[in-house]
Order: structure tokens, then C-alpha cells, then sequence
């Protein structure tokens, strides 16, 4: 099984740092997390180390394809005042 | 002040002198031990003077970052270091070397280099270390200094004093962490990402410690913070006195910089900076005298040049691998142009020593001890001198002066922003901008300026003067104030000028 990172990540190499399994490499546009290489940090970690330290919401992905740090988990900005901030600049 | 004195337990009796605030001299660097001179005084960050004549540039090396800033957003540099909203060209280590030789060798005034980002540099240890490692082998005519958030900062400080680095800056925003948790949503810790209040005493501890450990090192260490109103602006007095007394030898306050485009927490959710009257009555209370920082310009993390300029356009990476740099050939000619510099500032130094009149004013003002202080800005394209048209200012040094002789303040920017509707055209934007950043004073001195801002200077009470183009600042400051009270223009008050005074 193994972890994902999707077009939102912003290329920090926070997480190529921590992967205790050298699964994640420099790629373009953004990092990729190598699937036979990924442990999920089992038997080393007890969390999966890119997704603690990754500091976009939405970029890391778990095995079943859902987001480790929905919109709001990390920023701690509600989704709905990130959303209305976002429609009040694009309407200027 | 003991540069070795480790003292962890901030006491009540610490009052008086013990912080290098203390002492009203007209040398801004007066008051530091002569060993702490030496370093800073050709170091364009912390001298005000030196600052006109050298330059600093900052590599971005170290993308990664271990904790989350409620004014920062990760898409960008670290906000610690640069304005919000900037994004720097990520260098290897490799590069990193051969820019910074690239750039001493083009601009022998550069004496600084520092690496702040795009993230923490004690996250990217190995980056960091790198390309101090190598600087200070190939280019020992460089000094070194890093800013950290300071999480990972004890566990480098072993490290850091083996390389050729005497300065680092830690960002340190409370003590408090209750109020942490206002700030810093989370930390990456020991393998675990950690939240709220938890995760703030981790990093408040980590950084009182790193801070305590480089002093015990004799590394120089400067304190950043970020004001952020009804968060931690009264209690940043607070962190400001227990910096100090465990021997931070300055203590900087920066305004929080919050824009919903930014995407930022604060930005977001509607948290204001400060104005610039705020940040100045804090800066008074925890820096007082000693207004070193005053012209910091929150550069960015790749940023080249003398302050407040950047000619990061002409080091890009395609460019520099075109140049063939001799850098034993280039350390000569800077070591000439050094000291060259180190004459002229002490020729100025003697000069200002001679003509103390010029800050102690001589004429009305030394009489008339009961005229109120003014404040006044400048449009300076460097060299301390009044050379600048106003319509070019994309950034203003405010002077007070009064009975006691002429202080630098602050620096404010031009807001550039165009924040207003249709009508306002852009020309009429960065105009109302500078009128802006220019509130609280009554003139405004520069080499040349335009009929229309003209107008719009004196209606919002701002009195533009033009006559003493080219002629050293504090000069011109003293001899305007000497003027105002000649010509009884101080005889009336000035509303909100009477709580600037001291
Ligand atoms: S889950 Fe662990 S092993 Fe897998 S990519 Fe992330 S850090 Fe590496
Ligand atoms: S930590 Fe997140 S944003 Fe940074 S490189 Fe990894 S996936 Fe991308
Ligand atoms: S330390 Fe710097 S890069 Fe990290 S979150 Fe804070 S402002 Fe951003």
C-alpha cells in the first residue's frame, strides 16, 4: 500500500527529508512518492512522516485515495471563509 | 552586558540598566561592547550607517519548513523573512556557492550572506550546512548569519559554531503558550505532527533554549517579532525584556503583513497589522534607544543589493554559469573597496564628532526646550543623503526631530497595492500611497517632486521640501526644525503630534 501526492503539493521537499524509505523523489511538476517503495512508515514511524509534516491540505493522499489533512486541518481557515475570500478576490 | 551570562529565570530585579536598551547616546551603536561593534559594524542589517554603503544578499537554499505560521502561506517564502506573497528561485547548495561568489565579486560591497528561507534553514540541515560549509572555505572574506523559527535550533548550535557564523536571527513571536497557540497551529516533532497549545511550548521552549545556548557560545543572536494586534502586542514587551536579559543583543518588532490574497490564516480571516503609529510606540517600548533594526525592509529570501534595492535580475542562475569568476583575484579588489568604506564611515565619524551641533541643535531649538518633536520623512536612494525624487520613493526613512537632536525612527514602504475601485487609476494609487505612509509627519524632504503630489502634500498637512537636495539627512532634518521654530510654525500644536513626544 502507499501513499500519494497530488498537483496541489507546492514542492517544499519537507517530505523527500523524513521518508524514512527514500520512496519520495523530485519530479515535475511536483513530487511523487514511489508506490513499491512506500512502507506507510510501518514498523518505523507511528504515523506516515510526509503527512506530518506536509504543509498543503489536500496534497497527500492515503492508500484509498483520500486526503490525510482535509481543507481546514491544517491552516485551520474554515473552508467557508477560505471559499468566500477566494470568490470576493476573483470578483474584484 | 555579559554576553556570557546564561540566566533562564526572568527576574523582576533585571530592572534599570541591564538591557543594552539602556543609554540615550546619539550613536546608535554607542552603547554596545566594543567586541559586538566590531562585528556589526560593517554589517548592513544592523547599522544604520553601514547599511548606505553595504550590502547583503540571501540565498535560497532551505524549502523545507517544521512548523506552520497563522501569517504564512507555504506556497510562498518564509514570511519570517520576506514580505508575504514572494517566491524565490530554489537554489542547490552548488548554485548557492557560485551566486554568492558571483555577486561578491560584482559587488565587492557585498560583506553578508544569509540564508532565510524559502523555509527554516535548521529544517535543511544538510542544504544549510552545505553552503555555510563551503563559504567558509572558498570565500572567508564573507561573513555568514541564518534565521530560524528556532524549533530546531538547539540541536544545531553545535554545528552552527563551527562555521564562520556570528549573527543568527530567531523569529520569536510570544512566550506565552496560550497565546502560541494564536500563532502557530502546529509543529512537526518528533516524527508527529503536534497541535495548538501542545505544539507552541515545545517551540517556545526549543527557542529560549536555542537563544541561551548561542549566547553561552558567544554567537551573536537578534530577535525578530512579528506584531500582530490583540494577539501578542502588549506581550511582546514582555518577550522583549526576557530576550534582552538573557542576552539577545536586539530586539526587532515587525508588523504583521495580513492580505486575504495572501491565503494566510490571518489574511483570511480579517486579522489587521498594525498602523504605523502602533508599531512605533512599540518599537519605542522595547527597543528605546536603540533603534539599530529601524531600517529593516523585510527582505526577501533571495534578495541582492544594498537594502531596500534588489538586483536579483542580474544574478539569475542562467547568467551567473555564464560567469567566470577568479574569486582569489576578487577578494584583493574587495579588500581594497572594504577599506575604502571603513575610511569614509570613520571620516564621517569624525566629522559627526566634530560638528555635534548638527545633531545637538544649536540655534532656536537648544533654547527652546518646550517645542514639541516633529517627525519628517526622507526620499533617499542611499548614501545618507537627501537624493531622491518623491515620485520615485517606493519606500521613506522617518527622522524625529526635537531639542534633543535628530533620531532615525523607521522606514515605511510605499503601499503599493492598488485597494481602490474603477476610478482609481494606478498613478493615483501609489500617490494616496505614499500620502499613507506618510501620516504622523509634517514634511517631507527630497531632491525633487511633482506639482500635483505637491498639492496633495499640503492639503493632508504635509509640507514637501525640495531645498536641500543632496545634502546629508540629518543636517537638512535639523535645520528644517530650526526653521519651523523660526518661523513659529511650532507655536501651533499639532493634535496627534503631542502624543509622539517623548
Ligand atoms: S508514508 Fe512514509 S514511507 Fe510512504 S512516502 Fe510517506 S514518509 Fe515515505
Ligand atoms: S511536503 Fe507536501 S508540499 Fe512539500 S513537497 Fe512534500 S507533498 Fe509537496
Ligand atoms: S517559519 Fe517561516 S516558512 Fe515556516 S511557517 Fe513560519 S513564516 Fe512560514
Amino acid at each position: 500500500m502507499s501513499l500519494s501526492i497530488i498537483e496541489s503539493c507546492v514542492n517544499c521537499w519537507a517530505c523527500y527529508d523524513v521518508c524514512p524509505s527514500e520512496a519520495i523523489y523530485e519530479a515535475a511538476p511536483h513530487f511523487l512518492i514511489d508506490a513499491k517503495k512506500c512502507t506507510e512508515c510501518e514498523g518505523d514511524y507511528a504515523d506516515p512522516q510526509c503527512a506530518s509534516i506536509c504543509p498543503i491540505e489536500g496534497a497527500i493522499l492515503d492508500a484509498a485515495g483520500e486526503s490525510i489533512n482535509p481543507p481546514g486541518s491544517l491552516t485551520g481557515i474554515p473552508p467557508e471563509m477560505m471559499e468566500k475570500a477566494m470568490a470576493e478576490i476573483q470578483a474584484r | 552586558m555579559e554576553l556570557t551570562v546564561l540566566n533562564d529565570t526572568p527576574s523582576e530585579s533585571a530592572g534599570g540598566c541591564s538591557t543594552s536598551s539602556c543609554g540615550s547616546s546619539n550613536d546608535q551603536l554607542s552603547h554596545l561592547p566594543d567586541e559586538i561593534k566590531q562585528k556589526v559594524h560593517n554589517h548592513p542589517c544592523y547599522s544604520e550607517e553601514a547599511h548606505h554603503y553595504f550590502a547583503r544578499m540571501h540565498v535560497a537554499v532551505a524549502p523545507a519548513c517544521n512548523i506552520q505560521c497563522h501569517y504564512c502561506n507555504r506556497k510562498y517564502d518564509c514570511a519570517n523573512e520576506s514580505r508575504p506573497g514572494v517566491v524565490s528561485e530554489l537554489l542547490t547548495p552548488d548554485q548557492a556557492v557560485k551566486k554568492t561568489k558571483a555577486v561578491a565579486a560584482n559587488i565587492p560591497q557585498m560583506t553578508v550572506l544569509g540564508i532565510a528561507g524559502p523555509g527554516d534553514p535548521l529544517a535543511n540541515l544538510d542544504r544549510t550546512f552545505e553552503t555555510f560549509r563551503r563559504l567558509s572555505e572558498e570565500a572567508p572574506d564573507i561573513k555568514l548569519c541564518v534565521s530560524t523559527n528556532g524549533l530546531a535550533l538547539p540541536a544545531a548550535v553545535e554545528e552552527l559554531s563551527k562555521h564562520n557564523i556570528d549573527h543568527v536571527t530567531i523569529t520569536i513571536n510570544c512566550v506565552d503558550p496560550e497565546i502560541g497557540a494564536q500563532i502557530y497551529p502546529w509543529i512537526y516533532w518528533n516524527n508527529r505532527r503536534i497541535h495548538g497549545k501542545k505544539g507552541a511550548q515545545i517551540l517556545i521552549e526549543q527557542q529560549q533554549k536555542g537563544l541561551e545556548m548561542l549566547v553561552a557560545k558567544g554567537i551573536l543572536v537578534k530577535v525578530n517579532s512579528v506584531m500582530i494586534p490583540g494577539v501578542n502586542d502588549q506581550h511582546l514587551k514582555e518577550v522583549s525584556r526576557i530576550v534582552k536579559q538573557k542576552g539577545a543583543f536586539l530586539h526587532n518588532v515587525m508588523p504583521l503583513i495580513a492580505e486575504a490574497e495572501h491565503g494566510t490564516f490571518y489574511g483570511v480571516m480579517g486579522q489587521r497589522g498594525p498602523s504605523n503609529e502602533e508599531l512605533m510606540e512599540l518599537q519605542d517600548e522595547c527597543s528605546g534607544d536603540m533603534n539599530m533594526m529601524r531600517h529593516c525592509r523585510q527582505c526577501r529570501a533571495d534578495a541582492v543589493g544594498l537594502l531596500g534595492e534588489d538586483r536579483g535580475d542580474e544574478f539569475t542562475m542562467d547568467k551567473i554559469e555564464q560567469m567566470d569568476i577568479d574569486y582569489e583575484a576578487a577578494m584583493v579588489k574587495r579588500a581594497v573597496i572594504h577599506q575604502g568604506i571603513a575610511e569614509e564611515l570613520a571620516e564621517k565619524e569624525k566629522k559627526r564628532a566634530a560638528l555635534a551641533a548638527v545633531k545637538v541643535p544649536s540655534g532656536p531649538a537648544a533654547e527652546n526646550k518646550h517645542f514639541r518633536p516633529v517627525l519628517m520623512a526622507v526620499a533617499t536612494s542611499g548614501g545618507g543623503m537627501i537624493n531622491q525624487h518623491f515620485g520615485h520613493a517606493t519606500e521613506f526613512l522617518i527622522y524625529e526631530a526635537s531639542s534633543n537632536g535628530v533620531r532615525f525612527i523607521s522606514h515605511r514602504k510605499v503601499d503599493q497595492y492598488c485597494i481602490g475601485n474603477d476610478t482609481c487609476g494606478e498613478k493615483e494609487s501609489a500617490l494616496s500611497g505614499s500620502i499613507r505612509a506618510l501620516a504622523g509627519c509634517e514634511v517631507v524632504l527630497c531632491s525633487k517632486i511633482g506639482f500635483e503630489p505637491w498639492g496633495l502634500l499640503e492639503e493632508a498637512g504635509i509640507q514637501p521640501n525640495g531645498e536641500h537636495a543632496m545634502e546629508p539627512i540629518e543636517e537638512a532634518v535639523m535645520s528644517v526644525y530650526e526653521e519651523m521654530i523660526a518661523t513659529g510654525r511650532l507655536d501651533q500644536s499639532k493634535g496627534e503630534s503631542s502624543q509622539m513626544s517623548a
